[in-house]
């Protein structure tokens, strides 16, 4: 096994052109340096502005498997900083959210915080003139990450100060964000409730790579959405009214033919998208009084076209997959090398009918849920694949289908939409972000 | 003639054939609309606009079922098992005459596949119809002490 640590040659070498080494799956090392280098380098998604409607009102998570809270200044705009008390590394905030009102307390010694993060009190505090505290990093308070943008409410952080700007880190990709804000008629998404939480024994990128792996639905899900589809046509026939349950079960057995006309979209840094042309969300029954809400409030072009986009999943690397069309946004966190923590957010779409809230909890917990069939059948080709690489036969997975020959990294481009090539666009960003703040020359010098 | 005793032995009679995974009885002991739902918040009021881990009518149910025993179930191979620990059910109601029976049963559950065991604790609130002489389920719901803790697959019935 290499030694990968400072070594930007031997993490590069993982990744061929349509192969890569299994140890970017299975090596603890590795699982270290995405931590240590690859989540900082990259834009990760932190929450959600709604999550944060009043000054004082706080939420936390984690960037890679940093701690990390934002908050709600007073003066309304939203701070992230490490969740780590400055004085003796105690975390400030241990639920998910919550009220802190006008400031911090931590809950140890009582040093308080504002709510942007500064320090605003030390009990006893003469016990540190003339100690040079003043100085000291604790004086600042929280330590605060610089680089934090809100686009249309979500808050994204990077944590390495110099790394590559949120523009140029998601460019084109952010569409799908913006097709989702534009589905509510008043351009707005709530959070309301908590995420579906499930437990993966597998790594991380596996669940990234899923999301546009188009040629597994109906092979790995015949199991549960073939059986729903079989039971359906046996128990009510065709001739009535499909309920949503089936509907949104259903398109999961399509033809290897719907997802390779459906196209995948592939953007700069690793981020993609399955369903361009269509998608397995295209043909959900209409719900009352929402096209007539989308066309007044912009128009009937303009509606037609918001509601036609019907992405399938964007991936946003690193660990993040958005579905406009139903409203959810899954964030693939890493726990270990062989362990991830997958929440999955609803959204609300403010001023929409309740029915399109209904739906999208029905879809996360049919799909996202540790009780979700699909799931199910999902994490039983994670684990069997986490354990499978342990094998020495062959150190290298596959990621070979519609590949050509001197293929361009970091374009914009839509191709057959059965490729695997957005997994080829996601490993190449992936050793991008794991080596871009590494000293080359050190290598090149030995 | 419905008493309290003849709810507490549905209860005991439930688990016992998710137990022996006589799915199919298990099944017939659900009334035409009755439902299963596993609330994912405290003392949860609304299964349809809050989140749920399951809120399925038997269409879905029988899904689940005949999912288990598919040829090309993979998460079934090697196959679950299940274990309710039941403590005495609690009567909420008994009233024959409004048609209301009721009750409420803490339990420890414990679902394995093969070297795995998973334990999880809970109450689960069976809301029952008499349909002819018998008793049929028109609400059983779980409520997981830790709803909100993040789980693995689970893939039977609590």
């Amino acid at each position: 096994m290499a030694n990968y640590r400072n070594n930007a040659f031997a993490i590069e070498a993982l990744v061929r052109q349509a192969e890569v080494h299994r140890d970017v799956y299975v090596d603890p090392e590795i699982f270290e340096i995405e931590m240590e280098h690859l989540f900082p380098n990259s834009w990760v998604y932190v929450g959600h502005a709604s999550q944060l409607a009043k000054p004082g009102d706080f939420i936390t998570a984690t960037i890679g498997r940093q701690p990390v809270m934002a908050s709600r200044h007073t003066d309304g705009t939203i701070h992230v900083f490490y969740n780590r008390c400055p004085h003796k590394g105690v975390k400030i905030a241990s639920e998910p959210c919550g009220h802190t009102g006008k400031f911090f307390r931590c809950p140890y010694h009582a040093w308080s915080f504002k709510t942007d993060g500064s320090l605003l009190a030390i009990p006893l505090k003469k016990g540190y003139e003339g100690t040079g505290f003043g100085d000291a990093q604790a004086n600042e308070g929280l330590s605060k990450i610089k680089n934090v943008v809100v686009y249309r409410d979500f808050i994204f952080a990077q944590l390495n100060d110099n790394g590559v700007s949120f523009e140029d880190y998601f460019g084109e990709s952010l569409s799908t964000i913006d097709n989702m804000v534009e589905r509510s008629p008043e351009g707005k998404l709530a959070v309301v409730a908590a995420p579906i939480r499930y437990m993966h024994t597998c790594n991380w990128k596996m669940l990234v790579e899923n999301q546009t792996d188009t040629c597994h639905p109906m092979v790995a899900h015949e199991s549960s959405a073939g059986t729903a589809v079989k039971v359906w046509k046996r128990e009510q026939g065709d001739g009535t009214e499909t309920p949503m349950a089936v509907q949104l079960y259903g398109p999961f057995m399509s033809p290897y033919e719907f997802y390779e006309q459906s196209g995948i979209r592939i953007w700069p840094n690793g981020h993609g998208h399955t369903g361009v042309a269509n998608s397995i969300h295209s043909n959900y029954s209409d719900i009352e009084g929402y096209l007539a809400q989308m066309v007044a409030a912009y128009g009937e072009k303009r509606a037609h076209e918001i509601l036609g986009e019907v992405r399938h999943n964007t991936v946003y690397f690193p660990n993040v997959m958005v579905k406009g069309a139903v409203q959810i946004l899954r964030n693939f966190i890493p726990i270990a090398v062989d362990k991830t923590l997958v929440e999955s957010w609803v959204y609300r779409l403010v001023g929409a009918p309740d029915k399109l809230y209904e739906r999208a909890l029905m879809y996360n917990r049919f799909i996202n849920a540790p009780t979700s069939i699909v799931g199910h059948d999902d994490l039983e080709m994670y684990e069997r694949a986490q354990e499978g690489l342990k094998s020495n036969g062959n150190q290298w997975v596959n990621l070979q289908r519609l590949y050509e020959a001197g293929e361009p990294a970091d374009v914009t481009a839509v191709i057959n939409g059965t490729s695997e090539r957005q997994m080829r666009n996601q490993f190449h960003a992936w050793a991008k972000f794991m080596t871009i703040d590494m000293d080359k020359r050190i290598e090149a010098a030995e | 003639m419905i008493t309290e005793k003849t709810i507490t032995d549905f209860v005991y009679r439930e688990a016992d054939l998710l137990d022996t995974m006589q799915w199919q009885a298990w099944l017939d002991l659900f009334h035409p609309e009755g439902r299963y739902w596993m609330p994912l918040e405290w003392q949860q009021q609304d299964p349809v606009l809050q989140p749920s881990l399951m809120y399925e009518d038997l269409l879905l149910l029988k899904v689940r079922v005949e999912r288990l025993a598919g040829e090309r179930t993979f998460s079934q191979k090697p196959k679950s098992r299940c274990h309710h620990l039941l403590q005495a059910p609690q009567i909420i109601a008994c009233d024959p005459e409004a048609g209301l029976f009721k009750a409420r049963t803490s339990y420890i559950y414990t679902e394995t596949r093969g070297d795995m065991l998973e334990r999880y604790s809970g109450w689960a609130s069976h809301d029952l119809v008499r349909v002819g002489d018998d008793l049929k389920i028109k609400l059983k719901r779980v409520d997981l002490v830790n709803f909100d803790a993040p789980f693995g697959n689970i893939q039977l019935f609590m």
